[in-house]
């Protein structure tokens, strides 16, 4: 369980050094999106406004208070990522390095991972206290008419712990895990 | 205790602020007997990364404390549990309305982030409102003089996470045991592990459910007082936590930190069973609403 402090853009160098379990820091800027965010981006092809090279993305839908053109975060957490693993591919496709979120993605989307050189960075699903501090700043939020469900950049310190779920090497322990726990039910005979 | 204590207009309004402020306090404040659960978790972990997960929680749990921040970003679906004493003098209608214009207010003021859309168009109105919702599930209490409102914001990474089956008489309670395990570990880490399993057991497939709500909304690690169903509790608690799915779905020994049963009578060919599983962020409140008008505010 090797720990790693990094700063964004993520470069493929960067990713290829975690491992499944260990355990990662973000400083740098996120982008939040969920499910009608990527609705836009892939079903209706709308071009996305931000540069997603290297970037991370956080499965999230925040709470803000808007005063004027200024959102103030209220309770910023993640989501259920599996709801949005048909959307890996495209995200991969336009340069992102790393995915967070809640509860892991599926079988295609760890062989995607694993061909673009990404991983899928697991947060403590409810633990949106934390998060909220360690975001310093809602930087842009494109697409507000989608609200909450907009995109989302924000500036943040010390993003984490994240636990490295599914590495660049075809690694998913929630799959594992849950394979390995199914298995152990079985031999309890119920 | 008399029938013709009719509350009063002004009564009603302070509810709609109570119910207000029990909205923002569930979402900000976890109640003790889930934190006590959660720390005996945090002993027993044995996995690396399950401790980790598992500080992390409770870390969370501070910083919600200590900055009077939400424990969690969702909001839930808001869903309230009502008990109507008989001599209470309560109008339901009244009350129900009430609750609704509490809520919504609670939203607008805190401000709250609004999770509840239209099924059909997705349209979000930003009120955590909506047709037919909040849910409010209504019991009536002979003897008693008092309201009493549990509050329970409930988040969908574990409403998603909801399972339901009409068994067959012949595969008793057996049966029931395999379907609730195999629908827990099943789900993985998406509903938040550790995890309170609430299972609901007889009635008609509709009553079936509302138990198996009603189970994740009791204190956490709290028995069925019926032996036999409090012991199937126990069963099931260790056969969940013997998978080894872990916090978060990562490994380790803490899966479930309660599993709680309701059960009702049923239909002489049918067995029903239902899950409906609830995050370690178990959110909670209540208000109890004196005969005199008094309120107070707990779990
Ligand atoms: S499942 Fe519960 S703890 Fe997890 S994100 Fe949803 S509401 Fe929060």
């Amino acid at each position: 369980m090797a720990e790693h402090h990094v700063n964004t853009p993520l470069t493929e160098e960067v990713v290829m050094a975690f491992r499944a379990g260990d355990v990662v820091t973000i400083t740098g800027h996120i982008f939040g999106l969920r499910d009608a965010t990527l609705i836009r981006m892939f079903d209706q092809g709308v071009e996305v406004p931000a540069d997603l090279t290297g970037a991370v993305c956080l499965h999230t839908a925040p709470g803000v208070k808007v005063d004027g053109d200024q959102f103030i975060k209220v309770s910023i957490g993640t989501t259920t990522s599996t709801r949005m693993n048909r959307f890996t591919g495209g995200l991969l496709r336009k340069g992102v390095k790393a995915i967070t979120g809640k509860g892991g993605l599926l079988e295609d989307s760890t062989r995607l991972l694993q061909e673009h050189h990404a991983v899928y960075l697991g947060l403590v699903g409810g633990t949106a206290a934390s998060e909220t501090m360690q975001i310093e700043a809602i930087e842009e939020v494109w697409w507000r008419d989608l609200m909450p469900e907009c995109l989302w950049k924000f500036r943040v310190r010390d993003f984490g712990p994240l636990i490295v779920g599914i590495d660049a090497y075809g690694r998913n322990l929630y799959l594992e895990t849950k394979a390995q726990a199914m298995e152990a039910m079985k031999q309890l005979h119920l | 205790m008399n029938s013709h204590n009719t509350w009063s207009n002004d009564r009603y309004q302070k509810v709609v602020e109570a119910v207000a402020a029990l909205y923002v306090k569930a979402l900000k404040d976890l109640p003790p007997d889930v934190r006590t659960a959660l720390s005996h978790a945090v002993r027993r972990e044995t996995a690396a990364v399950g401790r980790t997960v598992l500080g992390t929680i409770e870390r969370n749990i501070d910083v919600a404390d200590k900055e009077d921040l939400l424990i969690c970003q969702d909001t839930g679906i808001p869903v309230y549990f009502v008990e109507v004493g008989e001599y209470s003098g309560v109008n339901p209608v009244h009350l129900e309305q009430a609750i609704r214009e509490g809520t919504e207010q609670a939203t607008a003021t805190h401000p709250l982030r609004s999770s509840v859309v239209s099924p059909v168009t997705r349209k979000n109105n930003q009120t955590n409102s909506g047709y037919r919702v909040p849910v409010i599930h209504w019991e009536f209490v002979s003897g008693r003089d008092d309201v009493q409102i549990v509050m329970v914001p409930k988040g969908s990474g574990s409403e998603n996470m909801t399972y339901f089956r009409m068994l067959l008489p012949a595969d008793g309670v057996q049966g029931i045991k395999r379907f609730v395990v195999e629908s827990v570990v099943g789900s993985g880490g998406n509903p938040c592990p550790p995890v309170i399993v609430g299972v609901g057991i007889g009635g008609s497939a509709d009553l079936c459910m509302v138990l198996a709500k009603k189970a994740i909304s009791r204190p956490c690690g709290s028995s069925n007082a019926d032996p036999e169903v409090a012991g199937l509790e126990g069963e099931l608690l260790q056969a969940i936590n013997a998978s080894g799915l872990g916090p978060m779905g990562l490994g380790g020994v803490n899966t479930a930190l309660a599993v709680h049963v309701e059960h009702a009578a049923t239909h002489i060919s049918q067995n029903p069973v239902a899950v409906n599983i609830q995050c370690w962020a178990a959110r909670r409140a209540r208000l109890v609403i004196a005969s005199d008008g008094s309120m107070v505010v707990g779990f």
